[in-house]
């Protein structure tokens, strides 16, 4: 019985681990690249969830056709967003575009309550299946569960795949190392750039729906929590490593179920950010960070 | 030029400030204002609270005598803008506040009325901390610990389960004070409390709280909780195929009308609530079908605290005998007295009374639902 509760937490955690790690690709991405934290990006997420929403519950379309229509939106706002809020501020502090980012979030957030007010929506899951049974249904794995660990590898085996073998990859990767050599040897920065939050935001609405599929509460400020856990999760694997911010989510969505069941469920929170703390004491640059000697 | 219309503007300015303060609440109406959250997450019992007191408000005004007029105001349930909300119906020259509808902002107008010396009357706002050293608000709802001893009570009473679960909001005070007062009942009570959880307002995944629960072999949980994180937990159970009895409170009130629930997952919950809509009294029949012509769907608990709210205000208002003339310093002192005297029958509760401290006194009832609807208990 013990083991099958443990076992339970386990799968528990590793799926809300794995919200957390798709949601960290995108921050991860976007600091790697653009070397800025687009603390808007929790917000893409609420926003992609309630376009799916909409979808499946205003116009009646399949779940499949909402995923589809919530990664478009959100990758036309990620890319709008670049374009009108960061980009006339590429060469501005770090400080100020913090700032913009941060109010961006605000400006998101306050847009969805305007549009869809700040009722709570019951988000109708968009996977129908069977659940799995094992040890003769003791222990219930849900369809949702499934679904999301299994998008989160093959998002990462996809997204390594393409930093790796494409031209577009390779671009990135220069960018993300010399942004001023990248220009001198013939890519265009600012398309890359904005090719980046194209494929964050993209990734930002397959997480809002798959959190919001197990979750279903969804309301103006659904993405601020996950946001900042993902955030949290980027940075103890290492903020900039796509492998990082995939084991940093897991091992965050482990240890705040873990904390929760077997110490507090008052401390669960706070166990997962006593964890980031120590971590980055003893390793600043995360669990799979590299040490770079930043300007900044 | 430039000159004289500065003067004149200032001129002008000036004269409105001294105006204001001579426009005297004598236009033939009591002038209520209502302060709830018409928007914002708690907008579901703003808006039902809002739609109860307008039907009751038409209601009177169609028989002639004295007059209402119904001011509501939207507090986003944030006590700053309440407060905002409160200072604008003020200078509206309201006689009586009706509100506020939920419990921190009602805590935050409830220091300015008790300054001012403006009544207030809550429809729903059940924290202790909104009545406690103010003579001047009274609740028409159970106040908290009420609700927690009550709904303890009533488990142990009619034998619904041997071993309970409590899952509570630990950063909110309503839920807070429901889970202390049923813990403190329910060591009187013949069950036993096998797991008590916690989550705050930022929480989304409860697999931790539902499974605890269902570990420890629970046949009830109780949730003093709101909707919102309720819908999420009987999602939880449901995925986990844990069937056992919820049983929450008011605050429960207001989940099946959650745009995109699926209302098969609440089947079977229980709420104790001083309100059904299939009570079958004549006058809770009608207010019934009044508010479903008018709006469309099925009055709740928070528009029959409402109803009733208007219903005490003016019946009290008439036997203290106060006039629509009444200053607002001479309504809350009149009827500061008046309360503790009073006994209303209302539909929220037959007879209902109130002590000095403006503690309401009636008997709780608990609903079921079932397809999708209340049914008394």
């Amino acid at each position: 019985m013990i083991r099958v509760s443990f076992l339970s937490n386990l799968i528990n955690g590793i799926s809300l681990g794995s919200v957390y790690a798709i949601i960290a690709l995108g921050y991860t991405m976007v600091y790697g690249i653009a070397k800025m934290l687009n603390f808007a990006h929790g917000d893409v997420i609420m926003i992609g969830a309630y376009i799916s929403f909409c979808v499946t519950h205003y116009l009646g379309l399949p779940a499949w056709v909402s995923v589809l229509a919530s990664m478009l939106v959100c990758t036309l706002l990620g890319m709008t967003i670049e374009r009108l809020a960061y980009k006339p501020l590429r060469s501005a502090p770090s400080l100020a575009v913090l700032i913009t980012a941060i109010g961006m979030s605000y400006f998101l957030q306050n847009i969805a309550q305007l549009i869809w007010g700040a009722n709570p929506k019951s988000f109708n899951s968009v996977v129908e299946m069977e659940p799995l049974r094992l040890f003769g249904g003791q222990l219930i794995i849900t369809d949702e569960a499934l679904v999301t660990v299994l998008s989160c590898v093959v998002i990462m085996i996809c997204l390594t795949l393409f930093t790796e073998k494409t031209k577009m990859g390779k671009a990135m990767r220069a960018v993300s190392e010399d942004k001023g050599a990248a220009q001198l040897m013939g890519i265009n920065v600012n398309m890359t750039i904005s090719v980046t939050f194209a494929i964050g935001s993209a990734l930002a609405a397959i997480a809002g729906v798959l959190l919001c599929s197990t979750y279903p509460a969804l309301m103006p400020t659904t993405g601020s929590m996950p946001g900042i856990k993902a955030f949290t999760a980027a940075v103890f694997g290492g903020i900039g490593s796509i492998p990082g911010a995939m084991l940093g989510g897991i091992l965050l969505g482990i240890i705040e179920i873990f904390g929760k069941s077997y110490i507090s469920t008052e401390l669960g929170d706070a166990i997962v950010f006593a964890i980031l703390i120590i971590l980055l004491l003893v390793k600043p640059t995360g669990l799979l960070g590299k040490k770079i000697n930043e300007k900044v | 030029m430039k000159k004289m219309t500065k003067f004149v503007s200032i001129a002008l300015a000036m004269m409105l400030v001294l105006s204001m303060g001579s426009v005297a609440a004598a236009e033939g109406a009591l002038k209520i204002g209502f302060i709830g959250p018409l928007t914002g997450a708690a907008a579901v019992y703003g808006t039902s609270a809002m739609q109860g007191g307008q039907i009751a408000v038409d209601e009177i005004n169609a028989l002639g005598g004295l007059q209402i007029e119904f001011l509501p105001q939207d507090d986003e349930h944030a006590p700053d803008k309440s407060v905002n909300a409160y200072e604008y119906l003020m200078d509206q020259n309201v006689q009586v506040i009706v509100g506020c509808v939920t419990s921190s902002p009602c805590v935050a107008v409830a220091d300015y009325a008790y300054e001012d010396r403006v009544f207030m009357l809550t429809p729903s706002a059940s924290s202790t901390a909104v009545t406690e050293g103010r003579d001047n608000v009274y609740q028409v709802c159970f106040s908290d610990p009420a609700q927690g001893a009550a709904s303890a009570q009533y488990i142990g009473m009619n034998g619904l389960a041997t071993k309970v679960a409590v899952i509570y909001n630990n950063a909110d005070a309503y839920s807070t004070g429901i889970y202390q007062t049923f813990m403190a009942e329910a060591a009187n009570q013949p069950f036993e409390v096998v797991s008590e959880t916690t989550f705050t307002d930022d929480t989304t995944d409860f697999s931790v709280q539902v499974a605890a629960a269902k570990d420890a072999g629970a046949e009830l949980i109780f949730l003093p909780i709101y909707y919102t994180p309720a819908s999420m937990i009987l999602k939880q159970a449901a995925s986990m195929e844990y069937n056992c009895q919820f049983f929450g409170v008011d605050g429960m009130d207001g989940i099946l009308t959650m745009e995109g629930f699926d209302t098969s997952l609440a089947e079977g919950v229980m709420l104790l609530t001083p309100f059904s809509a299939d009570a079958e009294d004549e006058r809770s029949a009608n207010f019934v079908a009044a508010y479903q012509a008018a709006y469309n769907e099925t009055p709740t608990q928070f528009a029959a605290d409402t109803y009733d709210c208007i219903y005490i205000v003016y019946e009290a208002m008439q036997a203290a005998g106060l006039t629509a003339d009444s200053s607002y310093e001479e309504v809350c002192e009149a009827l500061i007295a008046f309360m503790p005297t009073y006994s209303y029958n209302g539909i929220t509760g037959s007879p209902m009374t109130w002590n000095e401290k403006g503690e309401v006194s009636k008997t709780p009832m608990a609903v079921v639902i079932e397809n999708g609807v209340y049914v008394g208990k």
